[in-house]
């Protein structure tokens, strides 16, 4: 990471439309002494389009605030929209219907399907979704077009992220969320899967939230945000982005 | 102190309390399945043989007309007798104030002077009536209850045409009728048929046997040969009109009693194996399950040196720990299941005492029959477990290796969940095939159990509505001339009545013997009609002899043979006979005569032994009352009495046992489900978790889930049908004796039936395993590896 090139900046930008907005959000575990703050009153806007690193210890708060924001999770206080609609509002069904319709996920054990070979696990996804593009197209833009009748035992896990990824893409997904996705995989084939993600963001202009413990990613980012004790310590705007390429850890 | 491994048994087994619940409520439902019957069986047997010694109950029993009294000395001469009582043993019409019905009575005679009298009777009120007092008699309990008649009362009995009223000094049982069954019929029904003890004097002058006995009952002596007896008896009795004598072993009531015991024994083996079966196999996934899981676990134990075997009993204990839970729920409920049927069975086997009594040696068996059968189910896993390097152990296990499942022009056709359903099954065939298999035990019990509600209910069809379409059965002492037919024609009321002739005679054919009755029909009955297999009225024509199919088979005889035939009354002719049909008949073994040909034979035209009756319903009281007078009547059986007995019976009696097995059936088919929707939804914990993520709605991921439940449950059926078919084909063959014939009626109602029973069972079970899916925990289920 580049830090002569980066501005330290508040919160709240002047780029716009955004895509998320979160005020005085909170997640507290358990209850009396044994009670968890996950999140302490996190306030963020992040603009559409932006390719997002959140970095931080473990038990910072991160994943947490993904979970919120990607639908999977509630908040215990605050609020968060996506564009105008306030998922802290919403119930189940409509927050079922928003992860459907608007958000990819990759994670870092995959969730892979075993049953379904690469091509029928992006499928699985096209096939409830409103707007998909076809699955071999999806498979391509992350390299995999040849290895698509490959059931998941039969790749590697670079490739199998991969398919992740392309599973995640394939619905045209307003945002993308990624919570250690490189985690379990070596530094070539991490740097791999995050060439994907970096082309996907380029070409698509998907909102992209990327999770890692590898602060070198920072440097792929638009935008940095560093949590400590389920605060946000700082966000920082990188001036120039490096490439997938140029980074290694 | 509890080590730390057996609270970690402990705390495995709380955790999957659910699927342990269901495993031992299965085995309990073997166990107690087996404990109610073998505990019934032995109940019966054990009360049994303590009421026959106790109350020395007749070994062998010769009826005849008439013999005079100083034949006794021969018969007590003959070789294997050890004790001898000359009786009389008549029919007769109880007349009871407020019944207008007459009730078909027995009266016995009995010597209460005898220290140690055969066929004793069992005082159960009052005293024994005084053998100076001719006007005493002691009336069975069980038709004093019905009719709450207690000592003290008067009641009125006819014998021979004749009205005497008799003072009832006590209530009394006796081994001789635990089943009383009245003549004629083939259900008891207590208040219908009464049984009277009275003086040897009294009933020498009712039935006109002064200095006489019309039959004799026997003990036998140490190393007797029961067959050479009888056959001696036979042949010293012949002239006194002897029917034929007959060992214990054909006696009605022991022939039911010994009926009801083997059919115990039958139900047992046949059903407790099927439970047992299925618990091997639910216990087999749940451990192994368990086992996937704790890989782990295991590789830590045995690195931390706990031995193979430590490792291995750990896995059993906990198999043997349901188990045993399984032994005790089953234990308990066979006692108390067995104590409703002990109950019950005392409504239609009248013992002084019957006690259902398991002994602790059952609990014992049960105990180890229920732990060996889950050990062979854990053993697979367990095996595993024991065989896991730790260093591999601790690793995840590779991910399934998945391969396409029914074929890629089926797969084209399917969506992506769907195709997950069928590639999981195909991955694991013989779990899949396992549970297809256990649903499909269930649905048999359920299927046998609706065929045999189906099979009685033919069989009340056929019996009472086809073949014997008669209101009223009259019974005459002797036969009577059929101009008896006119008088009972001309009673007001009576629309129509058919003669019959019933004989008595002993079947021959080589070296085959078989005592029976030869029934003579009119040539076109209207009545009580011999029917073919497809229920059509076969004709009873010229001097041929149609036999019904059971009796054809134990006589060893088709259409075209020769039948030699004793007869055991009147002249007692030896006859030859051709056999020119054979019949189905559900009840009894019956063979049919023209009437006037079996006349003929017997060189006594126009006689009758009693008369089929249609009468209008509305003058039934009037037409009672002048039956009961006409002098000759013995009997009496009223049809729609006979039914509403006979379907009592079946509700109340089969019908417990029934519910019970409906119960268990259920228990089977929810205990499979449930267990393996439980297993496919931890296994797919992660994967159902992922879908939720991926927008996928409760109902969508949890298609994944219950699509395949629900397909292996579709597949079972088939098969459960077919083995309700070899069930009920079995079992109905196994419980058909020469007293009645059950019938294998399929009717599709009962495939109906029990399907929907498996279908409620997965219902439940499915709608418990989606609400799992509905608290899945998408955020924890996505941060841990599979």
């Amino acid at each position: 990471m580049q830090k002569s090139n980066a501005r330290k900046i508040a919160t709240g930008s002047d780029e716009a439309p955004l895509a998320f907005r979160t005020r005085g959000i909170s997640k507290v575990y358990g209850e009396g002494p044994a009670a968890v703050h996950a999140l302490r009153g996190v306030d963020l806007e992040i603009p559409t389009g932006e390719l997002v690193v959140l970095l931080g210890p473990s038990g910072s708060g991160k994943s947490t605030l993904l979970n919120i924001l990607g639908g999977i999770d509630q908040a215990t206080s605050g609020s968060a929209y996506f564009q105008d609609k306030e998922l802290t509002a919403m119930n189940e069904r409509a927050l079922t219907r928003y992860r459907r319709n608007h958000v990819g996920f990759v994670f870092q054990f995959y969730n892979l399907m075993p049953s379904l070979t690469a091509r029928e696990n992006v499928d699985l996804v096209s096939e409830i979704a409103r707007d998909p593009m076809p699955s071999m197209e999806a498979l391509e833009m992350v390299g995999l077009g040849e290895r698509a009748t490959h059931f998941p035992s039969e790749l590697s896990g670079g490739e199998q992220q991969r398919v992740a990824i392309a599973r995640a893409i394939a619905k045209r997904p307003t945002v993308l969320f990624c919570d250690e996705p490189t985690g379990a995989l070596d530094s070539k084939t991490g740097i791999s899967v995050l060439k994907a993600l970096q082309h996907l963001n380029d070409n698509l202009g998907t909102t992209t939230l990327i999770i890692t413990h590898a602060a070198a990613t920072a440097a792929i980012a638009d935008r940095v945000i560093h949590f400590a004790d389920g605060k946000i310590r700082e966000v920082v705007k990188n001036e120039t982005k490096l490439s997938a390429d140029e980074i290694h850890w | 102190m509890v080590s730390m491994l057996n609270r970690k048994l402990l705390r495995d087994l709380w955790r999957i309390k659910g699927q342990a619940l269901a495993i031992i409520f299965v085995i309990g439902a073997g166990i107690a399945l087996l404990v109610m019957s073998r505990g019934m069986l032995i109940s019966l047997e054990e009360t049994q043989q303590a009421y026959y010694d106790r109350y020395r109950f007749a070994e062998v029993f010769a009826p005849v007309k008439r013999a005079p009294n100083h034949l006794l000395n021969d018969i007590r001469t003959l070789d294997g007798v050890a004790d001898i009582n000359g009786r009389i043993n008549g029919g007769g019409l109880v007349d009871l104030p407020n019944v207008a019905a007459p009730i078909s009575a027995r009266i016995v005679s009995y010597d209460p002077g005898l220290s140690a009298p055969i066929n004793a009777v069992h005082l159960t009120e009052g005293r024994m009536f005084s053998p100076t007092q001719d006007n005493e008699v002691l009336l069975n309990a069980s038709f004093a209850e019905v009719h709450e008649i207690s000592p003290g009362d008067k009641i009125n009995l006819t014998m021979h045409g004749v009205q005497h009223e008799f003072t009832v000094a006590g209530l009394a049982l006796s081994p001789e009728f635990i089943y009383a069954l009245p003549p004629g019929e083939f259900v008891i029904d207590a208040g219908r048929y009464a049984i009277f003890w009275a003086s040897n004097d009294a009933l020498e002058a009712a039935f006109d046997l002064e200095g006489a006995f019309n039959e004799v009952v026997l003990t036998l002596s140490r190393g007797a040969n029961e067959n050479q007896l009888i056959d001696a008896l036979d042949r010293l009795l012949a002239p006194y009109g002897a029917t034929g004598a007959f060992a214990r072993a054909d006696q009605i009531s022991n022939k039911y009693l010994v009926e009801e015991i083997s059919q115990l024994n039958t139900m047992g083996y046949v059903m407790t194996p099927i439970f047992l079966g299925v618990s091997i196999f639910l216990l087999n996934i749940v451990i192994t399950r368990l086992v996937q899981t704790e890989r782990e676990q295991i590789g830590l134990l045995k690195a931390f040196g706990y031995s193979n075997l430590q490792v291995g009993l750990h896995y059993l204990k906990f198999a043997a720990l349901i188990a045993i839970g399984g032994a005790i729920v089953g234990w308990a409920g066979g006692l108390w299941f067995g104590r409703a049927m002990a109950e019950i069975y005392q409504d239609y086997f009248h013992f002084p005492f019957l006690l259902f009594y398991a002994e602790v040696r059952l609990l014992g068996v049960a105990v180890v029959v229920s732990v060996a059968a889950a050990s062979i189910g854990a053993f697979v896993a367990v095996r595993q477990a024991v065989k896991l390097i730790p260093a591999v152990a601790m690793r995840p296990p590779a991910p399934p290796n998945y391969r396409r499942g029914v074929g890629r022009t089926l797969e084209k056709l399917m969506d992506q969940p769907s195709r997950m359903i069928f590639r999981r099954l195909a991955h694991q065939p013989v779990r899949a095939a396992l549970t297809v298999f256990g649903i499909g035990a269930a649905m048999g019990l359920s299927v046998m159990m609706r065929f045999n509600i189906n099979a009685t209910d033919y069989m009340l069809d056929v019996s009472f509505n086809v073949v014997d379409r008669s209101d009223v059965v009259v019974t005459f002492v002797e036969p009577l001339s059929t101009k008896t037919m006119f008088e009972l024609e001309s009673l007001s009321g009576v629309l129509f009545a058919e003669p019959y002739r019933t004989t008595p005679v002993m079947y021959k054919n080589q070296r085959i013997e078989y005592l029976g009755g030869i029934s003579g029909l009119p040539e076109t009955p209207v009545l009580n009609r011999a029917l073919d297999d497809n229920l059509q009225p076969v004709a009873v024509d010229g001097d041929g002899i149609v036999l019904s199919e059971q009796l054809a088979e134990i006589l060893n005889l088709s259409v075209g043979d020769t039948l030699s035939v004793d007869v055991r009354e009147g002249r007692r002719p030896q006859l030859d006979i051709p056999v020119t049909g054979i019949v189905s008949a559900l009840i009894g073994t019956p063979a049919y005569m023209n009437l006037d040909a079996l006349n003929g034979l017997l060189n006594e035209q126009n006689r009758a032994s009693g008369a089929y009756l249609k009468i209008d319903p509305l003058q039934r009281s009037a037409i009672y009352d002048e039956i009961k007078a006409i002098p000759g009547v013995a009997g009496v059986n009223l049809r729609n009495e006979a039914y509403d007995n006979f379907k009592k019976m079946v509700d109340e009696g089969m019908g417990a046992f029934r519910s019970i097995l409906t119960l268990f059936s259920l228990i089977i088919a929810a205990g499979v489900v449930y267990n393996g929707a439980r297993i496919a939804f931890i296994e797919r914990e992660h994967d159902l978790a992922s879908l939720r993520v991926l927008g996928f709605t409760k109902i969508e991921a949890g298609y994944v889930l219950l699509g395949e439940i629900g397909l292996l449950t579709i597949l079972a059926l088939p098969l459960g049908a077919l083995f309700g078919f070899m069930l009920w084909a079995y079992l109905a063959g196994a419980l058909s004796t020469d007293l009645y014939q059950i019938p294998t009626v399929y009717k599709e109602d009962g495939l109906g039936y029990a399907a929907l029973i498996v279908l409620f069972a997965t219902i439940i079970s499915g709608a418990l395993v989606q609400r799992d899916v509905g608290k899945l925990e998408m955020v924890s289920a996505l941060k841990t590896r599979e």
